[in-house]
């Protein structure tokens, strides 16, 4: 039987604020064991939470974005668990009174594009860490992350195919990067999905048995585990099985997902209104002006770049991929109009070596005005494209301007017809049988000839003016 | 006169003179506490020596001059569950036994800007739940009227340390009655103020919805005094009123209750209310009319529903609040620890007594899935009905006066084995935490067997003032405080 799938996703978003979420400890990544952490966040007797008004400030403007309903009165909740990592034996989270409701954003695979709605997005505090060493006595707990502040995005059961997830997920993780609220970084886990997907036969209405997928930190898996699962509940269906309700897990090194709790096993998590926080009351003038403060988003600037500069979709589409990039594209095309030229070299000398190096356009070693000057170089004749795309590499490590490395290197192009004449000459003396040809109407043999001259000119002639000379010399 | 027999404000007016140091104050307490102690254990860690080093450092530090700061140099106690940087805070609980909290409750940070004496942490029922300390994993405090009688609960240490002047003032908490009720039991004075008037921040959450730090004291005047300290809005505390702080003190000086109209609720002299607390409170509201109140009849309708609906939004409050006590990052840990489930439930089994297991059995359930509608949903609801009880009553009084206790003190392990019993002791307080409302409680009389009866005057929120005028003019006008327990 044909099935079709239905996916909904879940996504953690790690917020790029300072300070934790109900306390002012630090966020920052990679410090040692519980040095990021205070009676608050270790959840000690008599210790109360305060929101973080600047998470607030970013689940809102991410709500925005999405094109979220915001709460005027968003409410916290107690989601109850006895977990190590979690101190006070619960987490503070959303449930009832989210911030933001009811989004959407369009998602684009080929050539269709569909509305991904949202269903919610809500703030909440993660969890610490548990470290189980090999050969320790004992497991030890980490709460440097216990409070940092997390948005969990959730769509509505929109999507039908892993490539339509995948795109979803790039989509949103542009998204947030563009808003500056989160760095998206899938491996380091600030950026986490739980996708939910159930089959059922192609033309029923109603949802077949959901299954959740955990422990998935990159958009190949993401890929990998949903393919995964498709193939594996089909194969069940097929066979007269029932699919059962649970959490499955991945694992990437066997490519295969396994159970990790049934249904029977779920928690209760027993939520109530967190009585330590008072509703939270959101003035719609405050919505309003962080509303203004929403940067150009990665859709809408595609369309303008296509637009504006006449680039083609693909390249339009390569540069907005991130703010930084597409920053960096447009402080080009300021100072040097011609966006197609600046968009390849962009896409394909930066992008390069930025991708090698792992690095963002921001932290770009080579700035806007760096690279125009070359280009400049290249405009005015002063170098040729083949040699301005051969010290690009030095230009990206050295940090030298790009003239510094010309006249050093002694790579100006040769256009004067005098130093020209005297090479031309040469070459025709070297080649008098290929010279015959080509008066005798062989013109093809000309490139030949210019191909030698460039040759003995170390590649700094200038092609077009030995194109020229060549032709009058040889007329002649 | 002996020092410990003074008021706060006795006290703070010969310290202010230079007619005794801090140091004098401080020994007199120890000789008090040394004699008495013993037989009231109203404490459960005494920081005597603590104290003294403080006194003599302040002592020193003030030479000739005085500063008027109110609580500089007086000698306080501090209920067992508000956190004390640097000393034992216990709760009362096997489970806290050995946590000193690194950091000050807001109300502490306070008093110690003030350069006040803590005298020690006083007993309670385990996490502030029940009516009698007999709860505490340290065993109970006595009632300084007669040894045999608890003092109240769950600030029944601070209660009785008032009471037999074993400290100048206490501070407790009130969830459902917990400073009114052991401060009528012991014959002193007990506020608990707005919810929001005073910051709960370093107070260990019971029902945190319910929970407010308030002061225990010889008289009004004192209570007055001690809450213009402890007032006011925290940033620690989310749930603390960002309103100015009104002078208390000078709300005292009308000393009548001329242009207050008084309710008298009539569902508070039903059945169940002891012939002798009634007759007392029935004369403390002529004592009133006396003095120029306007007594009118009033309706609190939802009276009836208030214990149920407090036992399920406290415990469910509570279920969460004390989730955190699993041995893993303080407190007790069983020895006994297999694996994790095995660490958590020996843990907890251990650790809490069998008032609090009971509470945190009742209150998950009533959270359950399935079960939440039904019970803690239906529980909010009736909540906000017996709010508007009070809203409704408030748009036709000032005040309204009530018993505190159905009866005074009862004999200790009188109600230990019938827990129904003992929720019903706090039948006339649990509603005012459900409101949120001040309320006062008073000395009103004596029973014929001499134990202290109180009088309960509830005031409209944030209307702490008026609360203390009532409360003041009626305490002026009769003698009850001065009779003090017969103890040696």
């Amino acid at each position: 039987m044909a099935y079709e799938v239905v996916i909904g996703l879940e996504v953690h978003a790690q917020l790029l604020t300072q300070s934790k979420m109900f306390c002012a400890c630090g966020t920052k990544f990679g410090l040692p064991a519980n040095s990021q952490t205070c009676p608050i966040c270790l959840g000690m007797p008599g210790t109360l939470p305060v929101i973080n008004k600047k998470a607030i400030e970013m689940a809102v403007r991410t709500g925005l974005a999405l094109q979220c309903r915001i709460g005027e009165q968003s409410r916290f909740a107690r989601k109850n668990y006895f977990y190590p990592d979690l101190p006070k034996g619960y987490q503070i989270s959303q449930y009832e009174a989210p911030i933001c409701e009811h989004g959407s954003v369009e998602v684009e695979v080929g050539q269709a594009k569909r509305p991904v709605r949202i269903r919610r997005a809500h703030l909440e505090e993660d969890a610490g860490k548990n470290i189980h060493e090999a050969g320790a006595n004992g497991s030890r707990v980490d709460l440097n992350r216990a409070g940092t502040p997390l948005l969990e995005i959730v769509t509505e059961p929109d999507m039908r195919s892993a490539d339509e997830v995948v795109a979803y997920l790039k989509m949103l993780r542009e998204i947030l990067m563009y808003l500056e609220v989160c760095d998206g970084n899938m491996e380091e886990g600030s950026l986490r999905c739980e996708p939910n997907l159930s089959l059922r036969p192609v033309g029923q209405k109603e949802f077949g048995t959901k299954v959740e997928l955990k422990n998935i930190n990159s958009f190949k898996f993401v890929k990998e585990a949903i393919e995964y699962e498709i193939k594996r509940q089909t194969k069940v269906l097929n066979e007269g099985g029932k699919i059962a309700q649970e959490t499955r897990l991945w694992d990437s090194d066997k490519g295969e997902t396994a159970t990790m709790r049934s249904k029977e096993e779920a928690h209760d998590y027993r939520y109530f209104p967190d009585p330590d926080l008072v509703p939270l009351s959101l003035a719609s003038e405050w919505i309003d002006d962080l509303r203004k403060t929403l940067p150009e988003l990665p859709a809408v600037r595609q369309r303008r770049f296509v637009g504006e500069y006449g680039l083609p979709d693909y390249d339009a589409g390569v540069l907005t991929g991130s703010k930084a990039l597409a920053d960096y594209f447009e402080a080009c095309v300021r100072l040097f109009p011609q966006p197609k030229t600046v968009s390849n070299w962009v896409m394909g000398e930066l992008l390069r070596e930025l991708n090698q190096a792992g690095l963002s356009a921001a932290a770009s070693p080579v700035s806007p005005e760096r690279l125009v000057s070359l280009l400049q170089l290249v405009e005015k004749g002063t170098v040729s494209l083949k040699v301005a795309r051969e010290i690009f590499p030095e230009l990206y490590a050295s940090g030298k301007a790009p003239e510094e490395i010309v006249k050093a290197k002694g790579l100006t192009q040769v256009s004067d017809e005098g130093s020209l004449a005297k090479i031309i000459d040469e070459v025709i003396a070297k080649n008098q049988a290929q010279a015959e040809q080509y008066k005798g109407g062989k013109e093809a043999v000309l490139g030949f000839l210019v191909g030698q001259v460039m040759k003995s000119s170390g590649g700094k002639a200038n092609p077009g003016k030995v194109n020229e000379l060549l032709k009058k010399k040889l007329a002649g | 006169m002996s020092l410990y027999k003074l008021t706060l404000r006795e006290l703070q007016e010969k310290f202010t003179k230079g007619e005794v140091t801090a140091c004098e104050i401080v020994q007199a307490y120890t000789l008090r506490l040394n004699q008495l102690e013993p037989k009231v254990r109203a404490y459960i860690t005494l920081t005597k020596e603590a104290a003294l080093a403080q006194a003599e450092a302040l002592d020193e530090k003030l030479k000739g001059w005085r500063r008027t700061m109110a609580l500089m140099g007086m000698p306080v106690a501090v209920k067992d569950n508000i956190c004390t940087q640097g000393v034992l805070t216990t709760c009362a609980s096997r489970m806290l036994s050995n946590f000193v909290p690194p950091y000050d409750a807001s109300v502490i940070a306070r008093l110690r800007g003030q350069s006040y004496l803590l005298l020690g942490k006083t007993n309670l029922d385990e996490f502030a739940m029940g009516s009698s300390t007999e709860n505490s994993a340290f065993g109970p405090s006595r009632n300084p009227w007669n040894l045999s009688r608890v003092p109240g609960g769950s600030s029944g240490g601070s209660a009785a340390a008032v009471a037999a002047d074993l400290c100048a003032a206490a501070l407790g908490s009130d969830t459902g009655g917990s400073i009114r009720q052991p401060a009528a039991c012991c014959g002193v004075v007990g506020l608990k103020p707005t919810y929001g008037r005073v910051s709960r921040f370093g107070l260990v959450a019971f029902a945190s919805s319910l929970d407010q730090i308030g002061p225990i004291t010889k008289d009004v005047a004192d209570a007055a005094m001690l809450l213009g300290v402890i007032a006011g809005h925290d940033p620690l505390d989310s749930t603390s009123a960002n309103l100015p702080v009104p002078d208390y003190a000078k709300a005292l000086k009308k000393k009548d209750f001329k242009k207050l109209k008084v309710g008298v609720p009539r569902e508070y002299f039903a059945e169940g209310l002891d012939p002798e607390v009634e007759q007392a409170v029935q004369a403390a509201i002529e004592e009133i009319k006396q003095l120029g109140g306007e007594i009118k009849e009033i309706a609190l309708p939802r009276t009836d529903a208030a214990i149920a609906t407090y036992y399920l939004i406290a415990t469910a409050e509570a279920s969460s609040n004390l989730a955190r006590y699993d041995g893993v990052k303080y407190g007790l840990r069983s020895k006994e620890t297999g694996n994790l489930l095995d660490m958590y439930m020996k843990t907890r089994q251990e650790g809490f007594g069998p008032e609090v297991k009971r509470r945190i059995m009742l209150g998950t359930y009533a959270l359950s899935a399935g079960y939440y509608d039904a019970f803690y949903g239906k529980a909010q609801a009736v909540r906000t009905l017996i709010r508007q009880d009070f809203e409704a009553a408030f748009r036709e009084v000032d005040l309204i006066v009530t018993p505190v206790t159905p009866t005074p003190a009862f004999k200790l392990g009188e109600k230990s084995e019938d827990p129904l019993q003992m929720y019903l002791s706090d039948i006339y307080t649990i509603s005012v935490n459900l409101a949120g409302n001040p309320a006062i409680a008073v000395p009103c009389g004596f029973s014929k067997d001499g134990l202290p009866i109180g009088l309960q005057i509830i005031g409209r929120p944030f209307e702490e003032e008026t609360l203390l005028r009532g409360a003041h003019a009626y305490e002026q006008a009769t003698n009850w405080r001065t009779k003090r327990p017969n103890i040696r």
